[in-house]
């Protein structure tokens, strides 16, 4: 009885016309959304300022001035130095490839395994549909950032297990939705008629159901990227992500941590960096959820 | 017992025996298909009558192992070419889909990807069972369009399916379905959806691409009238059962089955005046199939129904004229009016 009442959720939340939607109309609602075209703006200038951005940095990351250390803001030093005398602007520059990095390294993982799953799940049903679906909602029982701790303390406080334990994370929320979308559209009848045609089920799987759940996904991904973000800035700030000196937004927040009295710069800049990119991600995902989903006209 | 090849005058293609197809729930067994027996003539035409939930889609479905949980194919055989297919893997059914045995679906508007265009969905056909590259199934699709009278088909095939009308798409969905010659067609109501104008272009077309290509059709529909047009013979269903099984003409001519006179009756016909009168309904409604009748599953709501009707299933018989009924009144068993008339 438990597992209609899921079912029927599930149908219900899935994308209610699995229909293809064509691009240019995407493209025009898009356009029309501020915040869609505010987001999505912003995310393009931080991949710009990501790759192109160090190689214009008035200091290196690294570069250390233990005279001039704990400087306010000025002229020499945009967003003024850190403990160590290093310049907060030019780290910030650096972090944002780390940031982003590891947002989007750790989304696709998240959507690869998750996506497996799910429609997996969903396609087949019965038992490996509760097998799959129990174990996700044990991963989701956590709260997320104590789960990606647990698994980087698993594997050692490193950059890449960071994104590992937060691809781990983030599968969960994939599977939910595409086995969702897949009970709906494995029930329509061109799955049917393909299937007549003798079509295999990895056949069906991913040339005939797979195109048709991308559009609740792709907003999806992009909101996780900026919870991904956040939890691993989050481990970072506890010391289980970078490892100084890496100019990583959390890991730096942390350094800055001891100083916020005499020197709450240190600390707030790479909050607010934080904060403008999670910001922007969140932005660009409703604008695309607006422009996706079909039941929005207008 | 009578054989379900004993009326055909041609050679079977097909031949179901004692098919049974149940859906399992919790509490009970839900019988769609209960000991369903039919042949399909090389090169003929059978249609499937039957109201709604008398398992006539089911049993298209149970041919082509189709079936999904919680529904299972529980006994019978199926003889396609001397063949069991029950017996075969599922590798070796995917290989009669759509290569030997077709099929077509009710509902052009959903039957069709949305996503792909129309000459990558006919070319999946060529795709899945002919080793052949995309451009030479492109091209192969371009005839198939052809074939199913679709003008311009270079620029159809481009096109997705939204961009086509229903009878457009029920044309691709038969394009798709003959795209690798199968000897099979099963149509499943393929006309139910459409404008009346429309159904008459689609049946005329099926009727024009059985003679080209020589292929048998299962006509699974409702409507006698499709029936009377494009068949052969018929097999008229009841609540998971074959109540009659007769040549076309014989059927149409002489109805023996209570259920199959009370379908011909309550549709309007022009050669008799009603005048004020209405037409007549079969009385009543199909029982729910957690509360199966007994003995003959048309007893309910049949008019003529006696103490044995109750009481005992029918067996399907032979009748004088080499069709097959499933009705105590035309036995010796029958124990009410002998002098009943059924079809007077």
């Amino acid at each position: 009885m438990r597992e209609e009442i899921n079912n029927g959720a599930a149908i219900a939340k899935a994308a209610p016309n699995p229909s293809f939607v064509k691009l240019a109309s995407v493209w025009k609602k898009l356009r029309r959304s501020y915040s869609a075209m505010i987001g999505g703006g912003l995310v393009l200038i931080f991949i710009l300022i990501a790759y192109v951005g160090p190689y214009f940095t008035p200091y290196g990351p690294r570069e250390q001035n233990v005279i001039n250390k704990l400087a306010l803001p000025s002229s020499e030093h945009l967003l003024g130095t850190d403990h160590l005398g290093r310049d907060i602007f030019s780290r910030i520059i650096h972090g944002m490839s780390i940031t982003l990095e590891v947002g989007f390294v750790s989304v696709v993982i998240g959507l690869i395994i998750g996506v497996f799953l799910g429609i997996i799940a969903g396609y087949y049903g019965g038992r490996i549909d509760t097998i799959i679906m129990r174990f996700m909602d044990i991963l989701l029982a956590f709260p997320g950032i104590l789960l990606a701790m647990a698994i980087v303390s698993v594997l050692g406080p490193a950059i890449v297990n960071v994104i590992i334990a937060v691809g781990i994370f983030s599968v969960p929320v994939f599977a939910r939705i595409v086995r969702g979308s897949t009970l709906a559209v494995r029930k329509l009848e061109y799955i049917d008629a393909i299937r007549s045609l003798g079509a295999s089920d990895a056949r069906i799987i991913f040339k005939h159901i797979l195109p048709n759940v991308t559009s609740p996904l792709i907003v999806q991904a992009t909101l996780s990227v900026a919870t991904s973000i956040l939890t691993a800035s989050g481990l970072s700030f506890l010391g289980l992500g970078a490892q100084p000196p890496t100019p990583e937004w959390g890991a730096m927040l942390s350094d800055g941590r001891a100083y916020m009295y005499d020197s709450a710069h240190v600390a707030t800049i790479p909050g607010v960096a934080i904060v403008i990119v999670v910001l922007a991600f969140n932005l660009f995902g409703d604008g695309l959820r607006d422009a996706l989903d079909p039941k929005m006209k207008n | 017992m009578v054989k379900p090849t004993d009326i055909l005058k041609e050679e079977p293609i097909l031949e179901v025996r004692n098919l049974q197809t149940s859906f399992f729930t919790e509490k009970f067994e839900v019988k769609a298909v209960d000991g369903v027996n039919f042949a399909v003539p090389k090169g003929k035409t059978l249609g499937i009558v039957g109201e709604s939930g008398s398992g006539k889609s089911i049993t298209s479905l149970s041919i082509l192992r189709l079936i999904q949980n919680p529904g299972k194919i529980i006994g019978g055989e199926i003889l396609f070419k001397g063949e069991n297919l029950l017996d075969k893997s599922e590798a070796q059914m995917r290989r009669v889909r759509g290569n030997e045995i077709s099929m077509i679906f009710q509902e052009p508007m959903t039957s069709l990807n949305p996503v792909y265009t129309v000459g990558q969905q006919i070319s999946e056909s060529y795709r899945i069972h002919q080793n052949i590259g995309k451009k030479e199934a492109m091209l192969r699709s371009i005839d198939m369009l052809k074939l199913v009278g679709i003008p311009s088909p270079e620029q159809r095939v481009k096109q997705y399916p939204h961009e086509l009308s229903g009878g457009m798409r029920q044309r691709v969905m038969i394009a798709m379905a003959l795209a690798c010659d199968p000897e099979l067609l099963i149509a499943d109501e393929p006309t139910t959806a459409l404008d009346v104008t429309i159904q008459a272009q689609i049946l005329e077309l099926m009727k024009e691409l059985q003679q080209r290509l020589g292929m048998s059709i299962v006509m699974i529909t409702h409507d006698l009238g499709v029936v009377a047009e494009t068949c052969d013979y018929v097999a008229v269903m009841y609540m998971g059962k074959v109540v009659e099984y007769a040549k076309v003409a014989d059927l149409f001519k002489n109805p023996k089955h209570p259920y199959t006179v009370g379908l011909l009756n309550s549709l309007p016909r022009h050669d008799i005046d009603l005048g004020d009168e209405e037409l007549t309904v079969i009385k009543g409604s199909v029982p729910s199939p957690d509360n199966m009748p007994k003995g003959c599953r048309f007893a309910p709501r049949c008019p003529f129904a006696s103490e044995i009707c109750v009481e005992q299933l029918p067996d399907l018989e032979q009748s004088e004229d080499g069709n097959q009924i499933r009705c105590w009144i035309y036995t010796d068993e029958w124990d009410g009016d002998p002098e009943v008339k059924v079809n007077g």
